[in-house]
């Protein structure tokens, strides 16, 4: 049996799949490019996971492997941020140079 | 469910608002007006996030957390400030540290758990560390090809998707006896070893030209073993960054695979290189016609409409800038001036739309093939740079062709076509272009970037 709150879970799962299509189906191909880094940095949300999982110190050893997934995720949240917003500012219609 | 206002109920609250925010950064990104307004609302979801999360009174030392987070912002930011033409690279290297997060915790949660962990939460966890590990070794592998430390071609032999197939079924089998067996402890190294070595193995046959299908489908993985993550932690936020990052990655996977007109199993398990090895023979004989930069800048400048087809040929030779000086000779002539852009030229999706952006031609001036493929009749020279396979004709009427049914830009339909290219050499996938030898057809024999630079010169000679 499926508890109850895996199966709220998989309602979410679902829902949240169908807003992404929605939403990303309309996006530009234009910003193809900084849309993968910006969904990218999104999913480095998974560092609060690691932040529990080594601040919780429950052994040595989940602390390390907790560790080094804070550095990975944090370098991806800082890196596509950053580099997303980079590529965007690039991004200019016409119209301010024509003179 | 608990109420009490309290440390647990605030991080949980920062969570719903960063969920908000999230949505919304997807929203924004719609247009280039509001994408960066996006960013933001992504930032400030993430900085709650994580604010909220250091706030649970589950963590009990801060020192290696804190660590952590510091010496992850310092890698982060030259990861954020690579040179535009590297970006392909540094998206695989993200993809591959996404991973590396999810299959990190996961493997720490099992051994928590284990050996007592329900079987709906192995399953998860098992895909979560599946998808996690194939995905880090397979973007590391991606990454190295693309930056050139690894051999590009695509390496095949007999047998090799057998060989890959297996092994990926071994893993799973395995997997299925941990969710049975969660006992057996020692066998959970096995499901993120195997994964390891097949993403590794999934990469070898993959050619530069597929790499934006690559890309993408990598881009999906590591949002469904982050969303995975998130059914183990029981985490929402999680479960939705991971849906949103996996359509993402799905969405363009998709358009990716159809604007070259092959299935996902086709760019995995059928490498480009192996297929065709009957066209490129007869192409010596045939006469092309060339031109100088001379004559070149002197048809250019008498033409009214002129559409620029960049490939991953400017990418290479770095012409980006002198085609902005292409662009700004002709535009102040008065000629319309429009590119282009296939959705797989370069190697990810939008690759040349930024590198373009770049160069400060402006977005508007960057057409999609759908459009512009309509325009193609009424243009007076059409200008190919560092573009193969995604102009060649034989993609719409030679049945034999391995590229045959493959969506093209319409170059040929122009009444003039002027090619740059470095040589005769059949492109990445050996296909010959039946474009080349069009009467209509000139080729511009020489490197992008100089041989715009020079076109320019020529322009600017003649100026007045």
């Amino acid at each position: 049996m499926i508890k109850l709150d895996l199966l709220t879970s998989l309602y979410v799962f679902m829902l949240a799949g169908f807003i992404g299509f929605e939403f990303i189906r309309r996006i530009t191909p234009l910003l193809h490019t900084p849309l993968m880094s910006l969904t990218n940095a999104l999913d480095a949300i998974a560092v609060v996971g690691a932040i529990l999982l080594a601040g919780e110190h429950k052994s040595a050893f989940t602390t390390a492997l907790g560790v080094i997934a804070i550095v990975a995720a944090t370098s991806n949240a800082v890196g596509g941020f950053l580099i997303t917003d980079r590529m965007l500012r690039m991004f200019k219609a016409s119209g301010t140079k024509k003179s | 469910m608990n109420i009490v206002p309290g440390a647990a109920s605030v991080t949980e609250f920062t969570y719903l608002i960063a969920t908000a925010l999230f949505i919304l950064s997807l929203k924004w990104m719609s247009s280039p007006v509001t994408a960066r307004r996006g960013v933001r609302a992504g930032e400030i979801g993430m900085a709650l996030a994580i604010a909220g999360t250091l706030l649970s009174h589950d963590i009990v030392d801060y020192k290696w957390v804190v660590i952590a987070l510091v010496l992850g912002s310092i890698i982060g930011v030259p990861l954020g400030l690579v040179q535009m033409t590297a970006v392909p690279q540094r998206t695989a290297l993200s993809h591959a540290f996404g991973a590396l997060c999810v299959t990190l915790v996961g493997t720490a949660e099992f051994y928590l758990r284990a050996p007592a962990v329900p079987r709906f939460m192995m399953a998860v966890l098992s895909l979560e560390v599946i998808l996690g590990a194939l995905t880090f070794s397979g973007s590391l592998m991606a990454a190295g090809k693309l930056q050139e430390v690894l051999p590009q071609r695509p390496i095949t032999y007999k047998g090799q998707n057998v060989v890959n197939l297996s092994l990926l079924a071994v893993a799973v089998a395995v997997a299925v006896a941990l969710v049975v067996h969660p006992e057996m402890v020692k066998l959970f190294p096995v499901i993120v070893a195997i994964p390891l070595i097949f993403g590794v193995l999934m990469i070898v046959p993959i050619g530069g030209a597929d790499m934006p299908t690559v890309i993408s489908l990598l881009n999906s993985y590591a949002g469904l073993s982050a969303a995975a993550m998130g059914f183990v932690l029981d985490s929402k936020l999680l479960i939705i960054a991971g849906a949103l990052d996996g359509a993402s990655g799905f969405i363009l996977s998709v358009n990716m695979s159809k604007a070259m007109n092959r299935s996902f199993s086709n760019v995995l398990f059928g490498a480009f290189g192996q297929e065709q090895v009957s066209g490129a023979a007869q192409t010596e004989a045939r006469p092309v016609r060339s031109a100088t930069a001379e004559e070149a800048a002197a048809i250019l400048g008498a033409a009214n409409k002129v559409v620029i087809v960049p490939g991953y040929g400017m990418a290479v030779a770095q012409a980006q800038h002198k085609v902005r000086e292409l662009y700004d000779a002709l535009t102040k002539r008065g000629i319309d001036v429009k590119f282009g852009i296939h959705p797989v030229a370069g190697r990810m999706p939008g690759h040349m739309n930024v590198l373009l952006a770049e160069a400060d031609i402006p977005y508007d001036k960057l057409l999609d093939m759908d459009v512009v493929n309509g325009d193609f009749p009424q243009t007076d020279v059409a200008l190919v740079i560092g573009a193969n396979d995604v102009t060649n004709p034989a993609a719409r009427n030679e049945t034999g062709s391995p590229i045959y049914g493959m969506p093209i830009l319409d170059v040929d339909k122009a009444r003039m076509v002027m090619v740059i290219k470095r040589g005769m050499s059949p492109g990445f996938a050996g296909i010959d272009n039946p474009l080349y030898y069009l009467d209509r057809t000139l080729m511009l024999f020489g490197d992008a970037k100089g041989f715009v630079g020079d076109i320019v010169r020529e322009l600017g000679g003649t100026h007045h």
